[in-house]
């Protein structure tokens, strides 16, 4: 455990994560429209990745995801849906195959389930932590203090993380995602922790974010109905591959109960539970 | 809860609390000591105390030997705990450091420092280091303990968070390692405190020429009882003093966190 720990500290990357090794990602020229010039487009081509040797996690993978689309990844425990994520962001490096970003230099942000938040910094001072180093510090505040508003916390500016709600403290984490302006966002089920009220109204509030802002949106969830609700587009992920990628053509706003985002919920619950061994 | 935050008779009552037993206590032993209940030439009377403190405060004396323990106190605390803190910091960050230096300085930890006194007498005489030496090595292992204890449990969620938002590696030590350490330093920082003035004392007692322990050690010669019992008085004070101080630091460097809060 003290080694573990020791050896994450040695890991300290001295590089900005967010641009993460040219000889991954190379930005090849797929041209691709995106909705409001902001997203990122992503390309995996022959993805893999095992640890240790093991069975790979993540087994020749090939998907193209066009900028500002939004992406809902489904999968059972262990599936490989969250390595596939890390990998994507540039936090680990594949063991074959590559994934190429293409659209520009927009910072890339990944939201947890935990909102990690710095427990000794104001409210406004965690939101900042998304913003690049440097620049004067009244237009960081300025922006920040924006983004705070954007999740509806502005009142909350000054506060410590210790006096907010859980569903508060993963909306200040959303606003510390956004304030960068990311051209891709992956949500790492981001609203797992969340009771069953406050996630339709983070839901709501991604999604209204999403597309006002027209990033790629990438979104790993273990709740089919939370995928169906907010995603362009679902892939579920089996034994480190796509068995399925089912597109969700039900326009914009969409109404809970819908009686086809249901009969699409229902036709991948059964797909993940007939992959039951 | 408007009624906590303005002044009631109940807060000040809340207040004094705490000073109502030490109170009863001396007014009890006074009274005892008075009605000659209680030989005073074994354990004089509060009074008697206070007016020994008095003399030797008028004489000097007092404020001297005051002085001169205080000072090694400080020193002895700030050589002790500064190369504590240091090497903490270096064994947690750096498993080469850790690696090099942890096995020893536990081993080391388990003598009794007090232990050493016949040996540092005989090194240094009974002169200013040796008084340093002891309560630099007291002080020394709870600071470097908590330190190292403080950075390994930083969580290391907030630091992968802080490596994807790209912050470099001096950043990541003064946002996310150092703030998140602190509650432990502070708890290593009470036990030193603690251990600065027993080392001291004992130090004093056995081999000094001036300080508070040399002071009631003079005493004792002469059955001066009051200048013991005074001495006595002034750690239990100073004690409460460090304390205090320490509390104070906490509340304003940890004001994040809940635990630490004021009322």
């Amino acid at each position: 455990m003290i080694a573990s720990t020791l050896r994450r500290f040695e890991g300290f990357a001295p590089a900005t994560p967010a641009r993460p090794r040219r000889e991954i990602i190379d930005r090849e020229a797929v041209r691709e429209t995106a909705r409001n010039g902001a997203g990122l487009g992503l390309t995996l081509r022959g993805l893999s990745k095992s640890f240790d040797g093991d069975r790979p996690v993540i087994d020749g993978l090939d998907l193209h995801i066009p900028a500002g689309q939004f992406v809902a990844v489904v999968g059972r425990s262990g599936c490989g849906k969250s390595t596939l994520l890390r990998l994507i962001l540039g936090l680990e490096t594949p063991s074959a195959g590559r994934v190429a970003v293409e659209g520009g230099e927009a910072p890339r942000r990944i939201m947890f389930q935990e909102p990690r938040l710095l427990p000794w910094a104001r409210v406004l001072d965690n939101v900042a932590v998304g913003l690049s180093r440097g620049g004067p510090a009244a237009e960081r505040r300025e922006r920040a203090a924006a983004a705070l508003k954007e999740v509806g916390l502005a009142e909350k500016a000054g506060q410590w993380p210790a006096t907010l709600s859980g569903g508060q403290r993963q909306r200040v984490a959303l606003a510390r995602a956004l304030v960068s302006g990311p051209g891709l966002l992956a949500l790492d089920e981001p609203l797992g922790a969340l009771d069953a009220l406050t996630r339709i109204d983070m839901q709501a509030m991604i999604e209204r974010i999403w597309r006002a802002q027209g990033f790629t949106a990438l979104l790993v969830t273990h709740d089919v109905a939370e995928a169906v609700a907010l995603a362009d587009r679902i892939l579920v992920v089996e034994a480190g591959r796509i068995a399925l990628d089912v597109p969700v053509a039900v326009p914009r706003p969409r109404r809970r109960g819908d009686p086809e985002l249901a009969a699409l919920e229902g036709r991948i619950l059964d797909h993940l539970l007939d992959g039951r061994t | 809860m408007p009624a906590l935050a303005l002044p009631s008779p109940g807060a000040a009552a809340r207040r004094l609390a705490p000073w109502l037993l030490p109170a009863a206590i001396l007014v009890g032993w006074q009274i005892a000591g008075s009605a000659g209940l209680v030989s005073t030439r074994l354990m004089p009377a509060p009074l008697d105390v206070a007016a020994a403190g008095w003399r030797l405060a008028e004489t000097g004396e007092l404020w001297t030997n005051l002085g001169v323990s205080f000072l090694r106190a400080a020193s002895g605390f700030l050589i002790g705990g500064g190369i504590g803190f240091a090497l903490g910091l270096a064994n947690g960050l750096s498993r080469l450091s850790d690696s090099l230096t942890d096995t020893t300085v536990q081993m080391i930890r388990n003598i009794p420092h007090l232990s050493l006194i016949p040996l540092v007498i005989l090194w240094f005489g009974i002169g200013e280091e040796a008084k340093l030496f002891l309560v630099a090595l007291g002080v020394f292992f709870p600071i470097y303990a908590n330190t190292l204890h403080g950075i390994r449990s930083v969580d290391p969620q907030l630091v992968e968070m802080g490596r994807i938002y790209g912050m470099s590696r001096p950043e990541l030590f003064w946002r996310v390692v150092l703030p998140g350490a602190l509650p432990s330093i502070f708890v290593g920082l009470r036990y030193a405190l603690g251990i600065m003035w027993l080392t001291l004392i004992v130090a004093e007692t056995i081999s000094a020429s001036s300080g508070l322990g040399y002071m009631a050690m003079q005493a004792r010669e002469f059955m001066l009882v009051d200048v013991v019992v005074l001495a006595i008085l002034i750690y239990a004070l100073l004690g409460k003093v460090a304390d205090l101080a320490t509390r104070r630091l906490e509340r304003t460097c940890l004001a994040w966190n809940p635990a630490y809060r004021s009322a």
